[in-house]
C-alpha cells in the first residue's frame, strides 16, 4: 500500500508534496458550493470586525510569533554590526554600524575561528556523505533484496537509534584514546577519529527514512534494467540512486546539521585548539570569563550560523518532510 | 507506528519477490557476473586493496604492541570483508557491511563497553594497570643516591621516544634505556670514555637538549627490570646519577613499603595499596568493582540527592518541553491552516528560523541576553531589573523552559501543519453535514487523526529533550552550582550533562560512576521506547 499511495502523514505522504499549501475545507467552501453552480459573491462594504474575525486576529498572532522568534536573531545581527562592544554595549540594537568584530574575531591569533570554520565544514560535510552513502547502501539492501536476518536488522536498527551516541561518551573517549595510542592519526585529538564515530550513527534513522523512500520507488524499475542487462551495482548507483535524490539531499542536510551542532564528542575527542569545531570552540570561548568581546562572538556566531540557515531555508520544501518521519528535534 | 506498520508490512506490500528458486538465482548471479565490467571490477579490486593494506598494517601495529585480541579481531573481519566482496553471492552482505562495521565498533561495541565501565573504578587515579601504578608510584618517589657515581649520559631519541645512553663508569661499557625500557648493553661509539651514539638512536645536539628540557629531566631510565634498583635521571644532560624510590616493592607479598616512615601499603583489592589506617597510594589500578558505583549512586546521601533531583528534573524538562512545543506548534499550526489569510509563507520562514539556526548558537545567544547584570533582557526589556535569569535555581528552569520552546515550536509547528493538511477534506466535510460544530470537529475527528501520526514524533521528541546536552550546557551549564554535592553537579542539570560532567570536568574525572549514570538513563529510555510503541501501537489501532 505504501509503494503506491503515499500514507498521510508518512514519509512518503509529506514529501510527496504536502507542504505545500492546501486548501481545508472551510476555505473551499468560500470559492465553490458543493452543488455546482457558480455563486458569485456578493461585495459587502468591508467590516474590520469581520476580517479580524476571520483572518485579522491570525495576523496578530503571527506578528507575536514573528517578534517572539526573530528578537535573538535581531539582536545577535545587531550585536554582530557593533565594531567594539560588550555584551552591555549591546544593548542598544543597531545604535553602530561597522564589519569591525567581523574582522576582529576572524584575525584575532587567539581564536582561530577560520579554522574552527574550516574544521566543522570539513567533519561535518564528510560525515553527510558518508551517513547518506553508508544509508543509502543498507536501505538499498532492506528495500530490495530478502534475506535472513532482514527482520532483524531492520528492528535493532530501530532499537539501536533510541540510544544516542552521547549516552556513551566515556566509552567513546577510552576507545578512541586507546586507538590513539596505536594508531596515531585515527585515534584521540584527530578529525577522521571524530568522524569515524559520527558515522558509527550513520546506520539509524537516517536510514530508516531512506528505507521508507526506496520502498516508494517500484521495483518494476529495477526489474527492467535487470532484463536490459544491468547488474546490481549499476541499478542502485545510476537508477536507484538518482530517483531517490531528495531524500538523499534530506539526510545529507540532517546529518550536516547535527554534525554542527555535536558538541559532547567532539569536545572530548578534539584537545588542541586548533583542531575543534565551531560548536566547541565557541562554546569555550564565551564560557570563559575573561572573554568580554560580545560583538566579536556575535558576529562569529552569525558567520557559523550562515551557511546552516541558508541551506536549510533552500531546502526547506524537503526537510519538512524529512523531519516528520525522522525526528531530529 | 510508521517503524512498527513497516516492518510488519512488507511482506505484503512492495513488489520484490519473496524468495527466489534456485535458477532464478542462479540467472541473477550469471547476469550480474556478465553486467559487471573490467572497469567494476578494478575499483572493486583497488578498494579491497587498500582495505587489505590498512588492515596488515594495523595487524602489524597490533601484533608490535602485544594486542592479540584486537589483531584476532582485525584480521578475522578482514577475512570477512574478502570473502564477502569476492563471494558472487552474498549480494544483501555487499551493501550491509560497511555501515554495520562503523555500527558495531562505535555504538553497539561503546554501549556494551559503558556497561563494562560502568562496574570498575576507572577514573583519575585509576587509570591503569597494576604494573603501571607501580612503576608510576616508584617513578614519583625518585630520590637521589647519595655518593653515587657520576654516569656520563647522552640523551638519545628513537621513532619519537626518547631515551639514555648510560656509560657504565667502572665498567666502561654502555648502555641504553627509556622511561619504559630498563637499560639494556648496546654497541656505541665513544668519545674518550662516554658513549655518545648508538646503532639505531639518533644523538640529540646540546641546542635540541636545551630546548627539550623538560622533557630530558623528566627522564627516569630504570636501571634493570627490578623497580627497586632505582633508576637513573639526569639534570642537565650530560651526566646521570643513579635514583632510587624510597618506596619498595615487594612482589611476591603484593606490598609497597614506605622505608622513610616504615608503613606497608598492602594491596586490599580496592584498586590502589592501601594502609591499615585506610591511607592510600596514588595512583592505583583499575578493578572491578561490582555494584559499586550504583550502590554509592543511591545510598551515599551526598549523591543519591543530586541525583533524585537531577533525575525529577529531567522528566520534567522533556515532559513540558514537548507538551509546550507541541501545543504552541499545534496552535499555530491551526492558526495559519487557512486559505484567506495572506502572507503565510512569509510568516512560515520568520518562525522556522529558529529551527535553522544551529542550537548550539541560539543557546549561547539566549546565554548573553538573559545575562543578570548586562543581558539584553533585563536592561531594555525590562528597564535595568536584575533579574537572576539564569542564576536562580527555579527561574533558570523556567528560562530553560522558555529557551526550549523558543527552539523547538517550529518544529512541531511544521509537524502538525503537514499532520493537519494530510487529513482527507472528506472527513470533515461529513462532519459538518452530520451537523458537527468546528470545535467538536477538531476535537473528536481532527485531533485524534492528528495524534495518531504525530505520537511518534512525539516519542521521540521525548528521547531526544531527555537527553537534550545542548540546551542546558550552553545556556546555564547546569548552574547554578550545588555546593553541597561532591560532583560538580547544579540544579539545572539533566542526567545527560551529569555525565558529561562526572566523566570531564572538575578535580578527579569518575569514569565508572559516569558510566553508571550512563547506564540508568539507558535503562529509562528503553523503558519510555517499549512503553511509548506499545502505546502508539494501540493508537494506532483506533484509525
Amino acid at each position: 500500500m505504501a509503494a503506491q499511495h503515499p500514507v498521510p502523514g508518512s514519509q512518503a505522504g509529506l514529501i510527496a508534496g504536502e507542504i505545500g499549501e492546501f486548501p481545508d475545507a472551510s476555505t473551499r467552501a468560500v470559492t465553490s458550493q458543493g452543488d455546482g453552480t457558480r455563486h458569485i459573491p456578493t461585495k459587502r462594504p468591508f467590516s474590520f470586525g469581520r476580517w479580524f474575525g476571520a483572518t485579522g486576529w491570525r495576523h496578530l498572532v503571527g506578528v507575536v510569533m514573528v517578534v517572539f522568534s526573530l528578537f535573538p536573531i535581531v539582536f545577535v545581527v545587531s550585536s554582530s554590526l557593533n565594531p567594539n562592544g560588550t555584551l552591555t554595549g549591546s544593548n542598544a540594537l543597531f545604535s553602530k554600524i561597522g564589519l569591525d568584530s567581523y574582522v576582529r574575531i576572524l584575525s584575532d591569533p587567539q581564536v582561530p575561528f577560520a579554522t574552527w570554520f574550516a574544521n566543522t565544514l570539513i567533519i561535518a560535510g564528510v560525515t553527510a556523505l558518508g551517513t547518506v552513502f553508508l544509508g543509502a547502501l543498507a536501505a538499498y539492501s532492506f528495500s530490495r533484496m530478502r534475506f535472513t536476518g532482514r527482520r532483524f536488522g531492520l528492528v535493532s536498527i530501530v532499537v539501536v537509534q533510541m540510544f544516542p551516541q552521547l549516552l556513551a561518551v566515556v566509552a567513546i573517549f577510552l576507545l578512541m584514546s586507546t586507538i590513539g595510542d596505536l594508531f596515531p592519526a585515527i585515534g584521540l585529538n584527530t578529525h577522521v577519529g571524530l568522524i569515524m564515530v559520527y558515522l558509527g550513527g550513520a546506520l539509524g534513522v537516517n536510514t530508516y527514512l531512506m528505507y521508507g523512500f526506496f520502498n516508494t520507488v517500484p521495483a518494476s524499475i529495477d526489474e527492467a534494467a535487470k532484463i536490459d542487462g544491468a547488474g546490481h551495482a549499476r541499478i542502485f548507483f545510476t537508477i536507484i540512486l538518482r530517483l531517490v535524490a531528495p531524500i538523499l539531499a534530506v539526510v545529507a542536510l540532517l546529518s550536516f546539521i547535527a554534525s554542527v551542532n555535536e558538541f559532547v564528542v567532539a569536545s572530548v575527542l578534539l584537545i588542541d585548539t586548533e583542531n575543534q569545531t565551531l560548536a566547541v570552540g565557541l562554546t569555550k570561548l564565551v564560557s570563559n570569563p575573561r572573554y568580554a568581546d560580545w560583538s566579536a562572538f556575535s558576529a562569529g556566531a552569525v558567520m557559523a550560523a550562515l551557511p546552516v540557515v541558508a541551506l536549510f531555508l533552500f531546502l526547506q520544501k524537503y526537510i519538512v518532510g524529512g523531519l516528520t518521519a525522522g525526528a531530529v528535534k | 507506528m510508521q517503524m512498527s506498520t513497516t516492518i510488519g508490512d512488507d511482506t505484503r506490500q512492495d513488489a520484490p519477490p519473496e524468495r527466489q528458486t534456485k535458477r532464478q538465482r542462479q540467472a541473477s548471479v550469471i547476469a550480474d557476473a556478465a553486467s559487471g565490467g573490467m572497469k567494476v571490477f578494478l575499483v572493486k579490486l583497488v578498494g579491497l586493496g587498500i582495505v587489505d593494506a590498512l588492515a596488515v598494517y594495523a595487524i602489524f601495529v597490533l601484533i608490535a604492541h602485544d594486542q592479540w585480541i584486537p589483531t584476532v579481531i582485525v584480521a578475522a573481519v578482514t577475512a570477512l570483508v574478502n570473502w564477502i566482496y569476492f563471494s558472487r553471492r552474498k549480494l544483501p552482505a555487499k551493501y550491509l557491511t560497511p555501515g554495520v562495521i562503523f555500527l558495531v565498533v562505535f555504538q553497539v561495541f561503546v554501549l556494551l563497553y559503558t556497561g563494562y565501565i560502568a562496574f570498575t573504578n576507572y577514573g583519575t587515579g585509576h587509570n591503569g594497570t597494576k604494573e603501571q601504578a607501580v612503576s608510576s608510584l616508584m617513578a614519583s618517589s625518585l630520590e637521589r643516591v647519595e655518593d653515587s657515581p657520576t654516569f656520563p649520559v647522552s640523551v638519545v631519541e628513537q621513532a619519537g621516544q626518547l631515551g639514555l645512553l648510560v656509560t657504565d663508569p667502572e665498567s666502561g661499557d654502555a648502555f641504553v634505556g627509556t622511561n619504559d625500557q630498563p637499560l639494556a648493553e648496546v654497541d656505541a661509539e665513544f668519545d674518550g670514555d662516554a658513549a655518545v651514539a648508538a646503532d639505531g638512536w639518533t644523538t640529540l645536539q646540546f641546542a635540541d637538549v636545551l630546548a627539550r628540557t623538560d622533557d630530558v629531566t623528566a627522564l627516569a631510565v630504570p636501571y634493570s627490570d627490578d623497580p627497586n634498583d632505582g633508576a637513573i635521571r639526569t639534570p642537565d644532560g650530560t651526566s646521570g646519577y643513579l635514583y632510587v624510590s624510597n618506596l619498595e616493592y615487594d612482589e611476591a607479598a603484593g606490598t609497597m613499603t614506605d622505608l622513610e616512615t616504615g608503613t606497608v601499603y598492602a594491596d586490599t583489592g580496592e584498586g590502589a595499596f592501601t594502609a591499615e589506617n585506610g591511607e592510600q597510594l596514588l595512583p592505583g589500578w583499575q578493578i572491578t568493582v561490582g555494584f559499586d558505583n550504583f550502590v554509592r549512586a543511591v545510598t551515599d546521601p551526598r549523591l543519591a540527592q543530586p541525583l533524585l533531583y537531577v533525575t525529577l528534573w529531567t522528566f520534567a524538562f522533556a515532559l513540558i518541553s514537548v507538551a509546550s512545543t507541541f501545543f504552541l506548534g499545534l496552535f499555530l499550526a491551526i492558526v495559519f491552516n487557512d486559505m484567506r489569510m495572506r502572507g503565510r509563507k512569509a510568516y512560515r520562514v520568520l518562525m522556522i528560523l529558529p529551527y535553522a539556526i544551529p542550537s548550539f548558537l541560539s543557546a549561547l545567544v539566549w546565554a548573553g541576553m538573559m545575562n543578570q547584570s548586562f543581558g539584553f533582557i533585563n536592561q531594555v526589556l525590562l528597564g535595568g531589573a536584575s533579574v537572576p535569569w539564569l542564576t536562580d535555581p527555579f527561574l533558570a528552569k523556567i528560562s530553560i523552559l522558555i529557551v526550549n520552546l523558543w527552539l523547538g515550536f517550529p518544529y512541531m509547528f511544521l509537524v502538525c501543519m503537514g499532520a493537519l493538511q494530510s487529513i482527507p477534506d472528506d472527513i470533515q466535510e461529513a462532519a459538518k453535514v452530520d451537523g458537527a460544530k468546528p470545535w467538536a470537529i477538531f476535537r473528536l475527528i481532527k485531533l485524534p487523526l492528528l495524534l495518531v501520526s504525530v505520537a511518534p514524533l512525539l516519542i521521540a521528541s521525548f528521547a531526544f529533550n531527555f537527553n537534550n546536552f545542548n540546551t542546558i550546557y550552553m545556556l546555564t551549564d547546569g548552574g547554578p552550582r550545588d555546593s553541597n554535592a561532591p560532583i560538580p553537579v547544579g540544579f539545572t542539570d539533566i542526567l545527560i550533562t551529569m555525565v558529561y560532567k562526572v566523566a570531564f570536568t572538575g578535580q578527579t574525572r569518575d569514569y565508572g560512576l559516569a558510566s553508571a549514570y550512563s547506564i540508568i538513563i539507558f535503562i529509562v529510555v528503553a523503558v519510555i521506547s517499549i512503553i511509548a510503541f506499545r502505546r502508539t501501537k494501540s493508537l494506532e489501532e483506533l484509525n
